[in-house]
């Protein structure tokens, strides 16, 4: 009799470490998968940079500044290798953009080019596509973080080494870049 | 989130069973009824179990087909595809297939089985009035719709609907022109088969507000406050959609041609196929959408 008791407990216990464990690795693998949805946005972002300076430089050629500024700021975010200075280097670039099409206010005649117009919309999806995939990296890192750091399953993650991540953070604290400047 | 994937699971699975069972007993009383025994039986079960599937598999197609919605792609549409592509990824799925309906009226639906197989269709009218913030509010709440397997049920529902529309019509037309034939001094098809078309016929007609019913039952009005919700929640910005809604409203004169009550449920706000504001005594019986101010009431209380 008692054995059979006993026999049950491990039984559901079993269970329940496989089921803790499985949800675990699903976790992880949906931030996994977050993670390389914001690598491609940024990506794509960096293939655009250099078209946005290009365009700007052949109407200001007196940003130059600015354009280095850009440059530099591009390179870091692709060396970048931890999450947080990522986001650091992301942000610089937000910046570094939003000036750059806060100067071609000043030429209507290139604010109307088809060339720039098309621009304008790949660039402000890509920043709203990296705005979409970081809420749903840092939703993920969130419930991953959250399973790991609760008891009981905080055991199983323990013994298995799952460890909880870095959110990927960005400055404006509402609505990312995508709202401000670029809309529209 | 997930329990309204299994209510809407198993939703569509009562209502593939409901329809075969519904059918399979029209069949049986016409067997019974011309003496042909269980030939109608089979015949019906068959043909029942084949809309099952059809609507199951092949739904999104037949109903993306009977508004006359073209898929675009990227270089047509840019804005539309980049906004789709930016909320899938919100929603970590798949990024669904963009199609667009050639109507004035600002509309828009999602249709599929599942996140994996999905299609979200805008009408022309939409892409003209909105703008991106707009516009990100409405594929927002149709992704919410995929999310939740809405679009499962929608579908199942727009397809079985269309079918019975369609069967009830079959056998209206065959007792007309059977009747047609007798008068001209022919003397086949008189007798009970004629007598059994015409009595489904005029079933099929007493029970269409029945089935405007089942498809208010299968299809509540929560979900589309749930979609709005649930929507806001992956653009973080309710405005959006509130602000897409009032001008959707302003627009309600605008008739819909395509517009049916098969797929009426579907879309994100009612569309008429009259001109003007007043609806339709059929189309308030079908109407499946709860008023479009309370919708932008709740968005701008979030």
């Amino acid at each position: 009799m008692w054995l059979w008791i006993a026999l049950g407990v491990v039984g559901a216990a079993a269970l329940w470490a496989v089921w803790t464990f499985n949800r675990l690795v699903r976790l992880r693998n949906r931030v996994e998968e977050g993670w390389a949805q914001i690598d491609v946005q940024l990506r794509r972002r960096y293939d655009l940079i250099p078209n946005l300076v290009e365009t700007v430089k052949g109407y200001a050629a007196h940003e130059r500044e600015l354009f280095e500024e850009v440059a530099r700021a591009r390179a870091r975010a692709i060396e970048a290798g931890s999450v947080p200075d990522q986001a650091d280097a992301e942000n610089e670039i937000t910046r570094g953009v939003r000036r750059l099409l806060a100067v071609v206010e000043a030429y209507p005649e290139l604010k109307a080019s088809e060339s720039f117009l098309a621009l304008q919309e790949e660039l402000t999806a890509t920043e709203s596509k990296i705005a979409y995939a970081r809420q749903f990296y840092n939703e993920q890192v969130m419930r991953l973080n959250t399973l790991i750091g609760s008891f009981p399953a905080s055991l199983i993650a323990r013994a298995f080494g799952f460890t909880p991540r870095e959110f990927f953070r960005i400055e404006d604290p509402e609505r990312g870049p995508a709202r401000v400047g670029l809309a529209d | 989130m997930y329990e309204q994937i299994a209510a809407n699971k198993r939703r569509t699975a009562l209502l593939m069973l409901g329809a075969v069972v519904f059918l399979g007993l029209v069949g049986y009383a016409i067997g019974q009824l011309t003496g042909g025994g269980p030939t109608g039986l089979v015949l019906a079960l068959a043909v029942a179990i084949a809309m099952s599937l059809g609507s199951y598999y092949a739904g999104d197609r037949i109903v993306l087909a009977s508004v006359r919605a073209r898929e675009v792609t990227p270089e047509e549409e840019p804005r539309l595809h980049n906004v789709v592509e930016g909320l899938a990824i919100a929603a970590g799925i798949p990024k669904p297939r963009v199609y667009v309906v050639p109507e004035r009226a600002p509309n828009a639906f999602a249709t599929g089985r599942d996140p994996e197989h999905a299609s979200i269709a805008v009408t022309r009218g939409l892409l003209e009035t909105m703008n991106r913030v707009e516009l990100e509010g409405v594929i927002a709440h149709e992704m919410a719709h995929v999310l939740d397997r809405d679009i499962l049920v929608g579908t199942v529902v727009a397809t079985l609907v269309g079918a019975a529309v369609l069967l009830s019509e079959l056998f209206m037309r065959a007792w007309w022109w059977g009747g047609l034939g007798r008068r001209r001094g022919d003397e086949r098809g008189g007798g009970p088969v004629e007598l059994v078309l015409f009595a489904l016929g005029l079933l099929m007609l007493i029970l269409a507000p029945i089935v405007g019913q089942i498809i208010k039952l299968a299809v509540s009005r929560n979900r589309e406050f749930l979609a709005d919700a649930q929507g806001a929640l992956l653009t973080r910005y309710p405005p959006g959609l509130a602000s897409a809604l009032r001008k959707i409203a302003r627009a309600s004169g605008i008739p819909m041609r395509s517009a049916n009550n098969a797929t009426a449920h579907l879309w994100l706000a009612q569309p008429s196929r009259v001109e003007g504001e007043r609806m339709g005594l059929l189309e308030r019986l079908f109407s499946t959408h709860p008023p479009i101010e309370e919708r932008i009431r709740r968005l701008e209380e979030m």
